[in-house]
């Protein structure tokens, strides 16, 4: 299945040899465990395994929370609170898979930062690439409607909000509207389909993981240094690889182990915390809350849908230009899909011919932007829609597109990049010594 | 007592205050047993709030989410399973469909709903306001005294809630409930009483989970140590043995 040439699994007994002939399962296993690895991964490169652990745990406690819940309108709350009170291990269960989609979020934004600075998007990992966009925001989908079931204000308030926004789309947004709805407005039409589509959707996901991984096991993986393993023959790539099967198994397996120490103590002591307090009222389409915040991964691209008010320039003049089909409504929604749409198109608006991050001078200190940018928008997606935090909204919004746009396409042309290692080898030398007798100290040096 | 109360909180049959701007709100912190990592419920001071919750709160508010079986749970109030039983037959009815009649109220019961002012029910208060216990005590605490009529309402001036004006009259005072075993009962120790016994009853598990949090903490760190070694001795060969 890999393109880089390493040992196949050959089967030895006679009991492997028939299965073998039959169905080579074992081999394929075999295959993508031992796929060549480059050694000079770093510490960016383990959010991959922390978020197909998060795929399983939120499956797993998903399934259980499942056996108990109740997706109707008059006991879908109630449901919940049965799950926290009187389900052995009900409120774990219920902690663990509310936090397990912030924890998710964390791992996917790290993985995406990780591929936008290294340069993993760009060729031969487009598809790659793309379909991570599209894993992402099925992500997206899933939580949103996840965050439905427990039929509190929030999930009550925020649903209203969400659906609302296809309601603008032009000519075709109330009847989608109402179709996505079920109905006129959110009720039990919606929780039940919601519920529905939150159980299918993480399947979709998981299929979609497989044909992700498939996708960079035929590439190869992206490495810091950006450059490619070398292909010639089996000894040339093994010394730029070392197999995934034990030294990244491993080394991710401790990152993880790290990460859910963090994890569980924010379940265990303030699982909360990054909740709405709101959200333990039940939904009562009478009363709205005083503030209607979506979860925190949602905020940068919340912040970019209401910064394009009816007072922006670009806003009125789209208004005008179109006889007043896009206001400023239909704007906020295109600019909150095309800030990711821009992403996903990273593979063909970065012109530079160099990979990573790290040989490029003037491309490091844009990407240090886009990552304050982010947190700026998120900081700013919880805000009230006021001065002076619209200005800075406008602007940080400005600046994501920006990024995409304008600055990847023009640095490819104005840039001169620093001269990359020849070869992984090289640079995985030059970090660890190149001597036998440095071996004990170089080991220290992760 | 019962009846001035019972009357105040009729005057104010919406649960939503006014919009009249009123000053900061106001939120004190205060020192819970249950806080922090460590921290446990106290079953006395539980046991005490639930007195409070009984005499005083439950004539406007309900607990419907709170099953009253509940209360002799571990981590809990800590009532014996008789104490509960009685408790429950004595202080509650419910309405059984087969004899068309209500009737005591058993432990397997849930402490009533109760909608007839309007006032919100109370099972998770706790975790359903900025600030949780600290907000609730706070807001006991926090009537100055003032009162005015708006709209043929009546709103109470409060430093703890949004906007300043409260409907709920003041609930409770000095000594409005007496201890068995003479515990302090002056205003600023029944607010936090009850504060921590609805805490209780927003998180009855909140025990369990801190002590799951711990366990695996424990066991995450020490699983995290055991991979780091292992790693660091994988690796040792892969780092050390460069083109010599």
């Amino acid at each position: 299945m890999a393109g880089i040439p390493h040992d196949h699994y050959e089967p030895k007994s006679s009991g492997e040899k028939w299965l073998h002939s039959r169905l080579p399962i074992v081999g394929l296993l075999y295959d993508t465990l031992m796929i060549p690895t480059p050694k000079n991964l770093n510490w960016m490169w383990i959010w991959g395994i922390v978020l197909t652990f998060c795929l399983a745990l939120q499956i797993i406690t998903g399934i259980v929370l499942v056996m108990h819940y109740t997706p109707h309108v008059d006991m879908a709350f109630a449901s919940v609170e049965h799950i926290m009170r009187d389900v052995n291990g009900g409120h774990m269960i219920r902690y663990l898979h509310m936090n397990g989609a912030s924890l998710f979020f964390v791992a996917v934004y790290a993985h995406i930062f990780r591929g936008l600075y290294y340069g993993s998007y760009k060729a031969p990992r487009e598809v790659t690439w793309i379909i991570g966009m599209i894993i992402y925001v099925l992500m997206m989908a899933t939580v949103f409607m996840g965050y439905v079931l427990p039929w509190g204000q929030m999930s009550f308030w925020g649903a209203t909000v969400i659906t609302g926004l296809f309601g603008a789309l032009p000519f075709i947004g109330e009847p989608l509207q109402a179709w996505l709805l079920g109905g006129p407005a959110v009720d039990n039409a919606t929780l039940n389909r919601f519920f529905s589509l939150h159980y299918l959707l993480p399947f979709l996901i998981a299929g979609l993981v497989i044909v992700h991984i498939w996708a960079f096991h035929t590439t190869g993986n992206n490495n810091p240094t950006g450059v490619e393993v070398r292909r010639g023959s089996k000894e040339e790539a093994q010394k730029d690889t070392v197999p995934f099967w034990p030294y990244f198994v491993i080394k991710d397996l401790f990152a993880l182990a790290i990460i859910l120490t963090v994890f569980f103590a924010i379940v265990g002591f303030m699982p909360n915390y990054l909740g709405h307090p709101d959200n333990y009222i039940e939904a009562n389409a009478l009363v709205t809350p005083a503030h209607i915040v979506p979860e925190w991964y949602f905020l940068p691209f919340y912040a970019i849908l209401r910064a394009f008010t009816s007072e922006v320039w670009v806003v009125m003049f789209a208004s005008w230009i179109t006889g007043g089909i896009i206001d400023a409504k239909f704007f906020g929604v295109m600019a909150m899909f095309g800030a990711i749409a821009v992403m996903a198109l990273a593979p063909w608006l970065d012109t530079s011919r160099v990979r990573s991050g790290t040989y490029r001078p003037m491309f490091k200190w844009w990407f240090a932007l886009l990552v304050i940018d982010f947190f700026v928008l998120t900081w700013l997606g919880a805000k009230p829609a006021e001065e002076p935090y619209a200005s800075f909204a406008l602007i940080a919004s400005a600046y994501w597109f920006g990024y995409f746009l304008v600055i990847l396409p023009l640095l490819g042309v104005i840039e001169k990049p620093e001269a990359t290692p020849e070869t992984i080898e090289d640079d995985f030398n030059a970090h660890y010594g190149k001597s036998d007798a440095g071996a004990t100290d170089a080991t220290a040096a992760e | 007592m019962l009846k001035k109360l019972v009357i105040g909180a009729a005057l104010a049959l919406t649960p939503v205050a006014g919009l009249a701007a009123g000053g900061e709100q106001h939120i004190e912190s205060y020192d819970f047993s249950f806080k922090g990592a460590f921290g446990t419920y106290d079953p006395n001071q539980l046991q005490r709030g639930l007195q409070i919750y009984t005499e005083v709160c439950s004539a406007c508010h309900g607990l419907k989410f709170v099953p009253l079986r509940s209360l002799s749970d571990e981590g809990g109030p800590a009532l014996s399973p008789d104490q509960v039983t009685a408790y429950a037959a004595e202080n509650y009815t419910v309405y059984d469909a087969e004899l068309d009649e209500d009737v005591p109220a058993k432990p397997v019961d849930h402490f009533p709903a109760n909608t007839s002012l309007g006032a919100p029910d109370l099972s998770l208060m706790a975790k359903a306001r900025k600030g949780g216990p600290d907000y609730i005590a706070s807001l006991l605490n926090g009537y100055t005294g003032e009162e005015k009529e708006e709209a043929g309402s009546t709103y109470y001036e409060n430093t703890a809630f949004p906007g300043g004006w409260i409907s709920m009259a003041p609930p409770l005072e000095d000594e409005h409930v007496e201890f068995i075993d003479g515990h302090d009962n002056s205003l600023d120790n029944l607010s936090q009483d009850v504060s921590a016994y609805l805490m209780w009853t927003a998180e009855p598990k909140m025990m369990a989970r801190k002590q799951v949090g711990f366990v695996g903490v424990l066991m995450l760190t020490i699983l995290s140590v055991l991979l780091y070694l292992t790693n660091k001795r994988i690796w040792a060969p892969i780092k050390g043995r460069k083109n010599s």
